[in-house]
């Protein structure tokens, strides 16, 4: 999923400081698995923004809508009755979402109310962690489904680097050497003999170098 | 909140969550052992504190209370194992977004007690009601009896 982090509560009250009525929109979709953007999360931002306005004597009032997917036209079009109601929007979804929404109604406002930070999954209760960079060529299955390009600091294909330290990275104790981690899971299979084929540089057109993608489904699209 | 102020003896109000297997029957036990204890304390009962939410102690806070204290188990003890824990860790995260606005942390807090303690019931009543004396009316309490007082008349 895609996994973000809220922002902190002043620069939202900034974003809608000159507003006296605004909406908090959350989305059912990733954001609500990593307890980001979700109907709680909805209200507690609505709260505490109610709170930090009445506390200063200029109350706020927040409305609070949740979408199934900020990320699909359908849904986005629910708010087509109630958005211009409102000053501003702020959006709980991923980066996606306030542009779908900006698209989508042109004259209003959208503030994100994350930061979208990375493709990962939950390691613990509370606790994310990255492993896929949308490089566009996945390449998971040379590396016995460990991804050199979305955990190894370096993006290194071809082994560790020299800031491998006892299974760690130099960069943080608390980020895991992912090459270490290969190289010791293909040496209990046996199969440590797959490394030593020298893996090409790798074509980066197919990620973010070769611009904004697009994926096309010919067998999906409507016609007419 | 200014005639609040002005009264030499504010008196506030707090929303006190209590887990019935503790808290709640320790204040049942205070009421028996017939200790006096402030008025300004209005009991939530909850069937563990691991239902308390973060938006729970909010609302609270939104709605006009000056102050806000969670009471369960003591640690270790809880009848659904981790509840007050997790009430614990909620309480923690509404201080800190607290101080966020520039609202004084203090007005929320969470105390561990057992279904024997009686005294220490009342004793953490007197001591959070005295706390938020201390500290005066909450700066959202005042917009929020308007806002209550215009919902009542039906006022937008």
């Amino acid at each position: 999923m895609i996994v973000a982090d809220r922002k902190s509560i002043q620069e939202i009250l900034d974003m809608v400081k000159t507003c006296s009525k605004i909406l908090v929109v959350g989305c059912k979709g990733c954001v609500t698995v990593c307890n980001v953007g979700g109907l709680k999360e909805v209200q507690i931002l609505a709260a505490t923004l109610k709170i930090a306005r009445k506390k200063d004597g200029r109350p706020l009032q927040v409305d609070e809508a949740l979408l199934e997917r900020q990320c699909d036209p359908e849904y986005v079009a629910m708010l087509k009755d109630t958005v211009y109601d409102y000053e501003a929007v702020i959006s709980m979804a991923c980066g996606v979402g306030p542009q779908f929404l900006s698209e989508a109604y042109p004259d209003q406002r959208f503030y994100p109310a994350v930061n979208t930070t990375f493709f990962g999954g939950a390691v613990a209760h509370g606790i994310w962690e990255e492993r896929c960079a949308g490089c566009g060529t996945c390449i998971i299955h040379y590396f016995d489904g460990l991804c050199p390009i979305a955990r190894c600091s370096k993006s290194l294909l071809n082994g560790p680097c020299g800031g491998s330290d006892h299974g760690k990275c130099e960069i943080s104790k608390e980020v895991e050497c992912i090459w270490d981690k290969i190289v010791r899971k293909k040496m209990e299979q046996g199969r440590l003999n797959d490394l030593l084929d020298v893996v090409p540089a790798k074509n980066w057109q197919t990620a973010r170098d070769g611009g904004p993608r697009r994926s096309r489904r010919e067998e999906l699209i409507q016609h007419g | 909140m200014e005639n609040r102020r002005m009264n030499e003896t504010f008196e506030p109000t707090l929303i006190a969550f209590c887990c019935k297997y503790c808290a709640y029957a320790a204040a049942d036990l205070a009421g028996s052992m017939r200790l006096n204890y402030p008025s300004n304390v209005k009991i939530t009962q909850v069937p563990c504190t691991g239902r308390v939410d973060i938006i729970h102690l909010l609302k609270a806070l939104e709605d006009g209370a000056d102050g806000v204290y969670v009471a369960g188990c003591m640690e270790g003890d809880c009848h659904f194992v981790s509840g007050n824990l997790k009430a614990k860790q909620r309480v923690a995260y509404v201080k800190k977004t607290l101080s966020e606005i520039g609202i004084e942390p203090e007005r929320i807090d969470m105390f561990n007690l057992s279904s024997a303690m009686g005294p220490r019931f009342a004793e953490i009543a007197i001591e959070m009601t005295e706390r938020i004396r201390k500290i005066g009316p909450s700066p959202i309490a005042a917009t929020a009896d308007r806002d209550n007082r215009q919902a009542k008349e039906g006022k937008p």
